[in-house]
């Protein structure tokens, strides 16, 4: 019989997250591909959850899963878990998989993997290959612990294909306890984001601490706008308060792929480089000709952010107009 | 309020890391340590809750002997007391041993909150303070950008995805704070001066009532199986600035043939 593995299916902005589809195209490849779906969901979550591969989607559209954080979720994956003992059960690397992860880590005593770019199944366990300490060294680890194998998976680390299974849901009762309702949601605060989003943006121009302000992101605008791009961030210019963190691309923003990457004082922190480092071209300019991007760069400028990228944008305004 | 902060001392950022081919281990002795940028941020919102409520900050770390100076700027930055969880037979803990550990040692003394940093900068798992809430039995409150404390309660902003949410939780709790949450104050020589008399417990695994096969290498349930380095990037090439370096880039980009 083909390995269960499960993917906990999560939604954002009544979307599933890209990472979920990801998640479930994988396991389907590998095993039997199966879903929890927990809180309220768009009418055809389950049907899309189908198409990517789910042959069986265990559901509650209670509201307990939305209105309090992670502690009914976890709650309910873990009766989930005692009762089906799936090989195997994928979380996105995000801040609600994370949360639940470490929640069940713990209370089975059974450790997970964090990170994982990539895994195989092996005799009744698993092999996950992650890109320790970001760019420089990576490491393959297993877990020696009993029963359901619990990893956290980063996002981009597979091609999302559609693979349509028939529709088969299992309602599941949802979380009653009190005890689990003390972590209260209460509010949703969207700040507005503006310019082109960085998900699936084909070319990104991104700034870190060498830029030195907020109102030197406007240089970066600019060059986005004449190439037809996105601007991005790294954590320190988020730290600092330039941007907002909706821009931060790194390990804990967000993970991009595209054709295109001008770093513009960006030195290459391993925060950063493990969520950009995949970009097809990487251009970078930086002023210390020791900084780490250049080794992940096709083409890289030792010089002043100040002067090449006004150069390069003057430069390509008149390439385009010739 | 008693505040518990579990911040971790890691290889300082100036160092290269290297990696024992033995152990697949970081190699952590004889390096310069500093106390991780994440866990600063960690003791510094510790230090603002309790200028504003009284009370105390408790530092908890785990590391080699090494990791001493960082506790010793945590103390200098105005922690009260610290604990220093220090025994041959940790290392190679997983992040479940190191929860187990920090959990135990959080035990020994009453607390109100425990803030963690989201995730250290050395490893970045981020699942230590979800694990340690477990143990501890008190609700996580993970990824906040804004703590407010108010009586039995606590408000945090927590950071998502497009933008933030406002979350409350009853006390105790666990908090884990994302970086960029304030700005961590540099210590003062009276600081510093005053440090050098503060308390720092030591405890072994056995302290804890952690036996051999819950911690360290022996303990871990992950295990790291081949360490190396990824399939590299061919380097592309490095221009020096001559007042060129734009013209270069977009000659670049007509070669890839994105111009």
């Amino acid at each position: 019989m083909a390995d269960v593995i499960w993917v906990y299916a999560e939604l954002s902005d009544d979307r599933f997250t890209p990472t979920t589809l990801e998640m479930l195209t994988k396991a389907a490849e590998l095993g039997t591909a199966e879903a929890v779906l927990l809180g309220p969901a768009p009418d055809d979550g389950a049907q899309t959850l189908a198409k990517y591969g789910a042959s069986k989607i265990y559901r509650s559209a209670d509201p307990v899963y939305r209105d309090y954080l992670t502690l009914p979720a976890a709650e309910t994956v873990a009766e989930l878990i005692q009762k089906h003992h799936p090989a195997v059960m994928l979380f996105a690397s995000s801040y609600t998989g994370r949360d639940i992860v470490a929640n069940l880590s713990a209370r089975f005593d059974c450790g997970a993997i964090s990170d994982v770019g990539d895994f195989v199944l092996k005799e009744g366990s698993v092999e996950a290959t992650i890109p320790a300490l970001g760019a420089s060294y990576q490491n393959t680890s297993t877990l020696v612990s009993q029963g359901t194998k619990l990893l956290l998976v980063r996002p981009k680390a597979f091609e999302a294909k559609t693979n349509e299974q028939p529709l088969s849901v299992e309602e599941v009762p949802p979380a009653a306890a009190e005890a689990l309702r003390t972590v209260h949601m209460k509010e949703r605060v969207a700040v507005k984001r503006e310019g082109p989003q960085l998900e699936g943006a084909k070319t990104i121009i991104s700034g870190g601490r060498g830029l030195k302000g907020e109102e030197n992101f406007a240089m970066l605008k600019e060059l986005a706008d004449v190439l037809g791009g996105a601007v991005g961030a790294t954590r320190a210019a988020v730290d600092a308060g330039w941007v907002p963190y909706s821009m931060q691309i790194g390990q804990t923003g967000k993970t991009v792929k595209p054709d295109l990457y001008i770093a513009c004082g960006i030195s290459g922190a391993v925060q950063h480089l493990s969520g950009m480092k995949t970009s097809k071209f990487i251009i970078s300019i930086n002023k210390d000709a020791e900084a780490p991007i250049f080794q992940y760069s096709d083409f890289g400028v030792v010089g002043d952010v100040f002067k090449v990228v006004p150069q390069l944008i003057e430069e390509l305004k008149k390439r385009k107009s010739a | 309020m008693n505040i518990i902060v579990c911040g971790k001392v890691i290889p300082a950022t100036t160092v290269i890391i290297e990696i024992d081919p033995n152990t697949k281990r970081m190699v952590r002795k004889g390096v310069t340590h500093e106390l991780d940028p994440a866990a600063a941020s960690a003791v510094e919102e510790g230090l603002r809750l309790t200028e504003k409520h009284g009370g105390t900050v408790t530092l908890i770390t785990m590391g080699i002997s090494d990791v001493t100076i960082g506790i010793r700027n945590a103390l200098a930055m105005g922690a009260t007391s610290a604990v220093h969880i220090l025994d041959d037979a940790v290392a190679g803990s997983d992040t479940l041993g190191t929860a187990k550990l920090l959990a135990a040692a959080i035990k020994k003394q009453p607390f109100d909150l425990v803030i963690c940093a989201t995730e250290s900068s050395d490893s970045y798992s981020g699942i230590v303070p979800g694990q340690i809430a477990h143990f501890l039995g008190v609700p996580p409150v993970t990824f906040a950008k804004e703590i407010t404390v108010d009586d039995n309660k606590i408000t945090i902003k927590r950071q998502s995805e497009s933008g933030y949410d406002i979350v409350e939780s009853t006390l105790p709790a666990l908090v884990a704070v994302s970086s960029g949450i304030n700005e961590p104050r540099y210590p003062q020589l009276k600081g510093i001066m005053a440090a050098k008399k503060k308390e720092i417990k030591v405890y072994t695994a056995t302290d804890l009532g952690l036996p051999p096969d819950q911690v360290g290498e022996k303990g871990a349930r992950e295990k790291v199986l081949a360490i190396g380095r990824p399939p590299k990037r061919q380097a592309g090439k490095v221009v020096t600035d001559e007042g060129e370096g734009g013209k270069q880039i977009a000659d670049f980009l007509a070669e890839i043939k994105v111009i």
